[in-house]
């Protein structure tokens, strides 16, 4: 079977690599970028943990091949802090309780940047929806929703461009 | 979690698309958003010797009414569908029915193409398009034609694409003034498919009789439920709660479910005259009727 | 809750401290197992059991031994050479590694392959060649009983049928007395299906044997490293590996809940291929491989039976339980309770006479059951008692609060010695549920019930009191496999005041490296950011059994207490040395030392500390600092109150919680906010058994339910906003006062929200419904009923 040399910008820098074509994004990310904040939790495209952004999209990075990503801009849990200084919602995660195990926390960072990026306001409702494709076992969800709030304000006062 | 090998092609062109779903026959496969193809290679379910990505073909992404219809690229994400203003001030049956496809995560990657093409009978939007009355277009190695939605699902998995066609467009009429539809998915919890849902798209007449009416089930059976007497039951007649009532039983009683963990044959019967009644009645809602 | 006493400064006590483990989580720096990359790492993969039931004809790995990539193909042979193909249960039974004669659950294990990367290996495993022979499968534990049932465990030569164990516990004449006088008895069944603690990292280790040293390194998804590395040297020192050879490293668990205690064969496996390969060998299992072979929770079929006099008053409990194990006692208990602490079941309630027995039956599942996110088997006791109470409210025709404020132990009784033999630390019934009643507006939602009811709609509260009972536990009774059950802490302080912490414990998400830190600030004044606290490595951390079960705070927590208070014993002399004074003449507050009556006289702790190693007594040792091993006098017993509000769709079926109000009472808090993040997330894996998730089997032994497209987890759109409070009853043995509040809202929740839907309903005559409570169970009631929309 061939193999593919790809170009994946990976938090704003150039990556590449020689990949097969079933090679999952995900595996990219982890074990070719040794980028291991993205995390595995099942394999029927249920829970969210491996959640990245596609060209500032939130998808499953399980379920989309390396070689889709070819040419194309992905953004990780590590791609966050910027400078030293943490992101609202990193910010917000930390200052509301929003994690336990932190399992599921990048993946649940990663989809309310790309809601706050399209909607600066979100109503309680709004970020549940959101997160409804990120599982978790820990929070009960709640600190989550407050984490998200968080970071509009914080986002609203200005604080750091969204990611 | 892996799947086995296969072949991956990034063709440019349509034509490029087809010559290489041509080439390689029953062992290609059409990568479009993936989120139905590729969980079905990562349990090693399916099998693909070779996956044809589409995603890369310029032109296939689009939402646009033009000459009496609303024309959706093959490629449109269902969050595009989803967040479409045009779509939601006219079409709000289809923002109904992309709401409720798997999870917000999957629609960004997920197309409606796909979710058409891939024949299966939980997929939401079969059910829809069949109430809107659509047709789709698929592009082969003799050039395009035009498949009506009502001809297009033909058996579990199978729809009529060939092996080498790819579903291009999906064309919807625009209804007519005093037109409403709605979606009603029962699911056991956001992300799941339906135990059962209902699709209805209404058309009253300036009496307020029903003039034209669409109504197919999701989930229950090996292709979308649609009934004949369902339809001919309301159409003419005012749509009040025996009419719609009745339709929903006829159409409901059409259907044919198996029992799985979301329920039993005869729950998800009862389930699918219950989606009917509310999609109807919401129908009938946007109509202006009501 | 009084305030705190420590400054925020310091930290200690009640300070809503935010954690100090989450700057590596939030910037994806966390370090779990599959995170970890060795030089020279391989990946096993396993080969699994499409079966319930078989015999293994014959295993052909020539196929998948030439397979690019591949190192070994395991097989139970090549363990049976080492004696390593089965292994001991925590609870004294046996259970396979690999087999060598058959199969005994869909999913078992039954070959692994080793490659040199997870592809390699996944497809590998494709082509090892298993041959079977069905056998006759038993699913069913009551048919498991019945005389003439194939027997399971042909393995135990004399074993002649499927029980695994009987216990009992109570006064049964006595209890049966009471009953035969009883005005009014009740009796419920009441199944507690199987389900599974899906965290959402799955199971797996890394096992690396140095040959060169002769060490053995193993990086575990492990709650209890301690007992992990004692059990492999007890089941492997035949092949060589030594105690102090053996080193278990827990490092960040991505939720345990339970699942991450027992001996998984993958485990065994990757650890006899990294002896014999003399490389690292990585396995990290599938979320269905997860679901389908790792250890389940709960599957009691409980016969429940209530007495009481006609005014409410409970006079007795009788209980007779079959559990269904799988097909090998796997359980995660204490080794002197085949069925935990099941015994807790007559609940928050007065109950004079009770009498419980519990029977485990194999049957061709996986072997198990761990404690799902509660205390052992506590869950299962719970909702026994507080669904059969509301039964007994319908039958009496009594407000089901009205019925528990009668029947709730008084205060003034604790501590409370129980008709099962358990003794309560402390309690205040009343307060609970009176709080929780009135954040829901009791009245207000019954008087809405009342008008709903009346234009057919229908509308559920039900309250739940439950206690829970944890810390497990006093050495006189607990012991896994007769290593008692105390916990450990070991605390240095440095020269410049600043401290380490090791615990035998093993956090999975509870925040121990922030609530231990202030622990120690407490006691000792010095801040809690100023503390590091460790756990998980056992060639480091004091020996420990590890968390689960919600022991933590009650034992290793009560272990940081006492270890800070020796070091503070010591830092007195040394004090007493510095300000040239008596021990006697030193008032302490948390930070320092003063002399009475001339509190300018004073030293830090940060200047005793320094003087450990610069200025210390003569005759006294350098250094400061302490270990304790705690062996907790009792267990503790936290308690709550719990309402919760249902509507219900006619239609469908569907049960939408409307509200959810929490009071819990933990005892003296260490941090607010982490116990409410407790709270929170044991509340949705309560609401996820009561209405969405089950694990089953058909009469062949297929699973049904064993991927997250039928095992469903809660998203945060079924997951209400939980309003939740306190109460605060501190535990009058433990040192601070704590009991222990992880899992609290897991064993509370489920007879709330069952409660509530049967509430809803009762009104047509509806008694119980068992969880999940799905849409179709309710729909055909209300279609039995003649009220379906």
């Amino acid at each position: 079977m061939a193999t593919h040399k790809i170009r994946v910008t990976v938090n704003g820098a150039a990556r590449e690599a020689e990949v097969e074509s079933r090679l999952l994004l995900v595996h990219l990310l982890r074990e070719e970028f040794r980028l291991t904040g993205t995390h595995i939790g099942c394999d029927t495209t249920h829970c969210g943990a491996c959640t990245v952004l596609l060209d500032g999209q939130p998808v499953k990075s399980c379920t989309v091949l390396a070689v889709q990503a070819d040419g194309r801009q992905v953004e990780t849990v590590e791609g966050l802090e910027k400078d030293g200084k943490l992101h609202p919602i990193q910010e917000g995660f930390w200052q509301e309780h929003g994690l336990q195990c932190g399992y599921c926390t990048p993946g649940m960072m990663m989809t309310s940047c790309a809601l706050l990026a399209r909607n600066a306001n979100p109503s309680e409702a709004e970020i549940r929806e959101a997160i409804s494709g990120n599982l978790c076992r820990c929070t009960g969800y709640l600190n989550i929703v407050k984490a998200v709030q968080y970071a509009a304000n914080k986002q609203k006062e200005g604080a750091h461009v969204a990611a | 979690m892996i799947p086995a090998a296969f072949d991956y092609h990034a063709p440019t062109t349509l034509k490029e698309a087809v010559a290489l779903l041509s080439q390689h026959k029953d062992s290609a496969k059409v990568l479009s958003g993936g989120q139905s193809l590729l969980p079905l290679l990562k349990l090693r379910l399916g099998q693909a010797g070779h996956l044809v990505d589409i995603g890369r073909i310029p032109g296939l992404e689009y939402i646009k009414e033009e000459g009496g219809m609303l024309r959706i690229g093959g490629r449109t994400r269902e969050s595009t569908l989803e967040r479409s203003e045009l779509v939601r001030a006219r079409y709000p049956i289809l923002i109904d029915t992309a709401q409720v496809i798997a999870d917000p995560l999957v629609r960004n990657m997920a197309t409606v193409g796909g979710n058409l093409a891939h024949g299966d009978p939980g997929n939401d939007h079969p059910a829809t398009m069949i109430a809107l009355g659509a047709q789709v277009v698929a592009v082969g190695p003799k050039g395009d034609r035009v498949i009506r939605i009502d001809e297009f699902f033909l058996g579990l998995f199978q729809t009529a694409l060939q092996p080498d066609e790819i579903l291009t467009e999906i064309r919807i009429p625009t209804p007519p003034a005093r037109s409403g539809g709605a979606y009603f998915k029962l699911e056991r919890k956001v992300g799941d498919y339906a135990t059962a849902a209902a699709a209805a798209q209404i058309t009253l007449g300036s009496s307020g009789a029903v003039e034209r009416v669409g109504l197919a089930l999701t989930n229950v059976g090996p292709t979308p439920v649609r009934s004949a007497a369902a339809e001919k039951h309301l159409t003419g007649k005012r749509p009040d709660a025996a009419s719609i009532g009745e339709a929903a039983r006829l159409v409901a009683q059409a259907s044919s479910p198996s029992a799985d963990r979301r329920g039993s044959v005869d729950y998800k019967r009862e389930m699918a005259r219950v989606m009917a009644v509310r999609a109807l009645t919401k129908a009938v809602e946007r109509a202006g009727g009501r | 809750m009084s305030p705190p006493r420590t400054s925020a400064e310091v930290s200690g006590m009640g300070h809503s401290m935010k954690r100090k483990e989450d700057p590596r989580f939030i910037r994806g720096k966390g370090n779990y197992i599959d995170d970890i990359q060795l030089p020279g790492m391989l990946y096993l993969d396993i080969v699994r059991s499409p079966f319930a039931h078989a015999k293994i004809k014959s295993i052909n790995t020539d196929k998948a031994s030439k397979m690019p990539g591949v190192l070994a193909v395991i097989t139970g042979e090549t363990l049976a050479k080492f004696n390593l193909h089965w292994m001991p249960t925590l609870m004294s039974d046996t259970q396979m590694v690999l087999p060598t004669e058959k199969v005994m659950y869909q999913a078992q294990e039954v070959a692994a392959v080793v490659a040199t990367s997870r592809y390699a290996a996944a497809d590998a495993i494709e082509a090892v060649e298993v041959d079977y022979d069905p056998l006759p499968v038993v699913v069913d534990p009551f048919k498991a009983l019945e005389p003439g049932a194939p027997v399971l465990r042909t393995d135990k030569k004399d074993k002649k049928d499927n029980r695994i164990f009987h216990w009992e516990a109570g006064d049964r004449a006595g209890t049966d007395k009471a009953f035969a006088e009883a005005d009014v008895v009740v009796k419920q069944d009441v199944y507690i299906p199987r389900i599974h603690v899906a965290s959402i990292e799955t199971c797996g280790c890394i096992a690396d044997f140095d040959r060169v040293n002769g060490k053995l390194t193993v990086y575990m998804t492990t709650q209890a490293p301690h007992a992990i590395r004692t059990v492999f040297a007890l089941v492997a020192g035949h092949v060589g590996l030594s105690e102090e050879k053996i080193r278990i490293v827990s490092p960040d668990i991505g939720g345990g809940f339970g699942g991450k205690v027992p001996v998984y064969p993958g485990y065994v496996i990757a650890v006899a291929a990294s002896v014999v390969i003399g490389k690292p060998v990585k396995w990290i299992e599938d979320r269905m491989e997860n679901l389908q072979a790792d250890s389940f929770a709960r599957d009691y079929h409980v016969h429940a039976e209530l007495a009481a006099r006609k005014d409410g008053t409970m006079t007795a409990l009788r209980i007779k339980t079959i559990a269904d194990h799988g097909y090998a006692d796997a359980a995660a208990n204490p080794s002197k309770f085949p069925a935990g602490l099941f015994s807790i079941c007559t609940g928050s309630y007065d109950l004079k006479r009770a009498f419980a027995e519990v029977d485990g039956v194999y049957t061709n599942k996986p072997p198990g059951g761990i404690a799902y996110r509660c205390s052992f088997r506590v869950t299962e006791a719970v909702h026994t008692i507080e669904r059969i109470t509301d039964v007994l409210a319908q039958e009496l025709k009594m407000d089901p609060a009205q019925l528990r404020l009668k029947n709730f132990i008084p205060k003034e009784k604790f501590p409370y010695k129980s008709a099962l033999g358990w003794e309560y630390d402390s309690g205040d019934y009343p307060a609970a549920l009176k709080k929780a009643m009135e954040i829901a507006g009791y009245a207000q939602l019954r008087k809405e019930q009342a008008e709903k009811r009346a234009r057919g709609e229908l509308m559920g509260i039900g309250i739940s009191s439950f206690t829970e009972i944890v810390g497990a536990g006093p050495s006189k009774h607990f012991d896994i496999l007769g290593i008692k059950m105390f916990d450990s802490c070991e605390i240095r302080v440095h020269p410049t005041g600043k401290a380490i912490a090791r615990f035998g414990t093993k956090s999975q998400g509870q925040g121990h490296e922030t609530t231990y830190a202030q622990i120690v600030a407490e006691e000792l004044g010095i801040p809690a950011a100023h503390v590091q606290v460790e756990e998980g490595d056992t060639d480091t951390a004091p020996y420990g059994l590890g968390t689960y079960a919600s022991r933590s705070t009650p034992t290793a927590g009560a272990a940081g207490a006492m270890a800070a208070r020796k070091i503070r014993d010591k830092a007195r002399k040394i004090a007493a040395h510095l300000l040239e004074c008596a021990e006697d003449d030193l008032v302490w507050e948390p930070g320092k030392f003063s002399v009475k009556g001339a509190p300018q006289r004073s030293k830090t702790i940060q200047e005793i500390a320094f003087a450990a190693y610069t200025n210390h007594p003569p005759g006294m040792e350098a250094g400061l600092e302490a270990v304790d091993y705690y062996d907790p006098p009792n267990l503790t017993f936290p308690f709550g109150s719990y309402i919760c509000v249902v509507d219900i769709d006619r239609g469908t079926g569907m049960v939408k919680i409307r509200r959810f109000v929490a009071v819990d009472d933990c005892g003296n808090i260490i941090n607010p906010m982490i116990v409410d993040g407790q709270i929170h997330g044991g509340l949705a894996m309560g609401m996820a058994p009561a209405l969405l998730e089950e694990i089953s089997y058909d009469e062949n032994g297929n699973i049904q339910g064993g991927s997250f497209m039928d095992y469903l987890l809660p998203t945060a759109m079924e997951t209400p906003r939980w309003e939740t409070d306190k109460t605060v009853t501190p535990s009058p043995h433990h040192p601070f006062g704590a009991k222990g509040v992880g899992e609290s809202a897991t064993v509370g929740a489920p007879p709330a929200i069952a409660n509530a839907v049967v509430d809803a309903l009762a009104h047509l005559g509806v008694k119980h419904i068992d969880i999940p409570i799905t849409p179709e169970k309710v729909w055909r009631i209300l279609k039995e009923k003649g009220v379906a929309e």
